[in-house]
């Protein structure tokens, strides 16, 4: 398992809590064998042009989604970058509708306007995936304040990539949640690359989590290919939040195992790193671990994997069977009501 | 008795007091907006009767501010938030129209975001670059913004108060050179809603559409082409977004002439939107080309050199001077190039 090295303020090294149960163990190598096949699905999908625009996949990233959404109580909110997909279905969302946003279908979590990147659902409180790198930063942050001025005891959790650590909404945000002591967990996934530009040349302190100082927040740096370890150490940090209102700066490193997006073949990697990455699959590597401490074995491994690949193959038919948006709810959602001066006319339409 | 003179500033501090009064989910925050209660005194005096909680200070963070709106909101309040300049407002063009304006539709109508982000703007004060920037086609060119822009104290008043009760979000832009320009009028007044623009002056020859700074200039140029004959009518929009078609139509149908005067560049400005909807719709009431006095299409320039750059009474004459009053082509008109 990681360790959790933690920056100042200093903090006393926790307690490691108890070892989950193997049952919970097996739940969460479900999650992640889940968001493993259906970002695979959707990559495919995509190739077949059935999913339009960008598409970013959580491939590498599936112990830490699984431990940080395993971290946090129903009545929190979350809101992420545009690499969501997996953080949606461990929030909880139905992979059916979930996959039919990406097909852009009626029926998908933002009604197949959203698309892969703007996955929007109240009910599971995920406030958003944003395609703008940083631009969720500010939003969350101010949700939390929304939270204490409404007495409430939620946590707001903000979930964004390595790069984002270079631009100014980082840090406008960081500095206010640190100032007004609001109850949020802003979590980095370093998996090394924005796009195709490394941490260090891009960063002059590529140990992320130490950015953190300078706004007196506490932090730590966690192992994301542990999923315990990640679930741990969020769960630390959005326990804290709701009890003292204080935020607080997570960085989990974890591969990603494939390009920046589906389109991207990551030639920018040498053989020796694509070698390397095999070696660091989380998924992998934790179904050896649950094998050698005898929880799951081959079999019952093979046996997840058919359900779970069934369950992808349906949310993929659903999708595929579902209406495309009519034309008729272009203009239904720019403003509350129709304003003056907006034309809404399409062709065979009175002219005025 | 007499009704009361009032500024601008005292309007739009009092529509912010009230409403602060009227709904506790209100909440007002920028750049000095509590103790020094804002560079223009707008939010004069809000901490110290709501308190901290309900005006407050933030960091320099423009981008910050505004997405931090975008949170309270989406928890259930009514952030009223000022962004200290025109150009000051650049840094958060991306939560702007990128989260703010395009929440409701994002999430299908299950986000709304009820806040007015309050913005300072345009020339006239002997300001500089950065600070007398009228960026309204910014936002007008932004679907999911509605925009505003008061001339008179009494608009001024129920403008916010409406843009604040407003479910979505709207731009309102303060011509900070009428902020001292007095009124007379009692508050809290309601005057028309969203949508309608104001008939300042009936006249019958030529419609001057202006609004926000330049509707003063309109109506002095107004009086001062009476001496030569013209009975000009000055329509104030009001708001940008929505736009009055029907006030503006009708005006231009009667009187055959239109001039647009804003402050603004003119190279695909507001004005340019006015011009392409008015011929669109007057085509067969139009006398004379539709014109444009707009603000040139340069950076700001400094203090010295603004009242040559801002419409004045003299280009919006030298305009009238182009409108074919005796029904010949203007030969003016038949060169390819060149301004109008």
């Amino acid at each position: 398992m990681g360790d959790t090295k933690t920056r100042t303020p200093a903090r006393r090294a926790k307690t490691r809590a108890a070892q989950p149960e193997p049952e919970t163990l097996v739940a969460y190598y479900r999650q992640m064998l889940l968001i493993r096949r259906f970002e695979e699905r959707a990559a495919r999908a995509y190739t077949e042009a059935k999913i339009g625009g960008y598409c970013h996949l959580n491939l590498g990233e599936e112990a830490t989604v699984t431990g940080l959404m395993a971290a946090l109580q129903p009545r929190d909110y979350l809101f992420t970058n545009y690499r969501e997909h997996g953080y949606a279905l461990a929030r909880g969302i139905d992979a059916r509708r979930v996959m039919a946003e990406l097909y852009g279908r009626s029926t998908g979590v933002s009604k197949g306007w959203g698309g892969s990147m703007h996955m929007f659902d109240l009910e599971s409180r995920l406030l958003g995936g944003y395609g703008i790198v940083g631009g969720q930063l500010p939003l969350a942050t101010g949700a939390a304040l929304a939270v204490n001025y409404k007495g409430g005891d939620e946590v707001v959790m903000c979930q964004m990539g390595d790069g984002t650590t270079n631009i100014g909404a980082f840090h406008e945000s960081l500095n206010m949640a640190a100032l007004w002591d609001l109850p949020i967990v802003f979590v980095v996934i370093n998996n090394g690359l924005g796009m195709g530009t490394t941490v260090e040349a891009s960063s002059a302190e590529p140990e992320l989590y130490r950015r953190a100082s300078a706004y007196r927040m506490e932090s730590a740096r966690v192992d994301g290919t542990d999923v315990v370890a990640v679930r741990d150490a969020a769960q630390a940090a959005v326990e804290r939040a709701r009890r003292e209102s204080k935020p607080f700066l997570l960085e989990t490193t974890s591969p990603r195992l494939r390009g920046h997006s589906v389109v991207d073949p990551a030639r920018y990697r040498t053989a020796e790193e694509k070698e390397a990455l095999k070696e660091a699959d989380p998924l992998a590597h934790f179904g050896l671990t649950l094998e050698e401490a005898g929880i799951l074995d081959a079999e019952a491994r093979t046996k997840l994997d058919a359900e779970v690949k069934a369950e992808v193959d349906d949310a993929a038919a659903f999708a595929d069977d579902s209406p495309h948006p009519d034309v008729s709810t272009l203009f239904d959602y720019t403003y509350a009501t129709p304003v003056r001066g907006v034309p809404r006319r399409l062709p065979a339409d009175p002219v005025f | 008795m007499t009704t009361p003179s009032t500024t601008m500033a005292q309007a739009l501090n009092s529509a912010l007091r009230d409403a602060l009064a009227d709904d506790e989910r209100v909440v007002v925050f920028g750049e000095d907006v509590g103790r020094l209660g804002g560079v223009f005194r707008i939010t004069d005096g809000l901490t110290a009767e709501f308190g901290e909680d309900r005006c407050f200070d933030t960091p320099l963070a423009e981008a910050g501010i505004v997405g931090f709106a975008v949170g309270m909101a989406m928890g259930g309040f009514r952030p009223v938030i000022e962004l200290q300049f025109d150009a000051f407002a650049y840094p958060a063009f991306e939560q702007i129209a990128s989260h703010v304006a395009k929440m409701r539709n994002r999430t299908r109508g299950r986000v709304a975001l009820p806040m007015v982000i309050r913005i300072p703007y345009a020339g006239g004060i002997g300001g500089v670059e950065h600070h007398c920037d009228s960026s309204e086609a910014y936002y007008a060119h932004t679907p999911g913004l509605k925009v505003v822009t008061p001339a008179t104290a009494g608009d001024a008043y129920s403008l916010l108060r409406e843009a604040i009760e407003d479910p979505d979000p709207v731009i309102f832009l303060e011509p900070k050179k009428l902020y001292w320009s007095k009124s007379q009028v009692a508050l809290p007044a309601r005057t028309e809603p969203f949508g309608r623009a104001a008939i300042r002056r009936r006249g019958a020859d030529a419609t001057l559409v202006a609004y926000g700074p330049t509707v003063p200039v309109a109506l002095e140029a107004a009086e001062a082409a009476v001496e030569e004959g013209w009975d000009l009518e000055v329509v104030d929009l009001r708001t940008l977004v929505p736009f009055d078609d029907e006030t503006v139509t009708a005006s231009v149908r009667r009187t055959g002439r239109c001039v647009i005067v804003s402050e603004a560049a003119g190279f695909a400005g507001v004005g340019a939107e006015i011009a392409a909807r008015v011929q669109e719709r007057c085509f067969h009431s139009l006398h004379a080309p539709v014109l444009r006095v707009t603000g040139y299409d340069i950076p700001y320039p400094p203090p010295m050199l603004e009242q040559h750059h801002l419409p004045n009474v003299d280009r919006i004459l030298d305009a009238l001077d182009r409108l074919q009053r005796d029904d010949r082509p203007d030969p003016r008109f038949l060169s390819l190039g060149g301004a109008a």
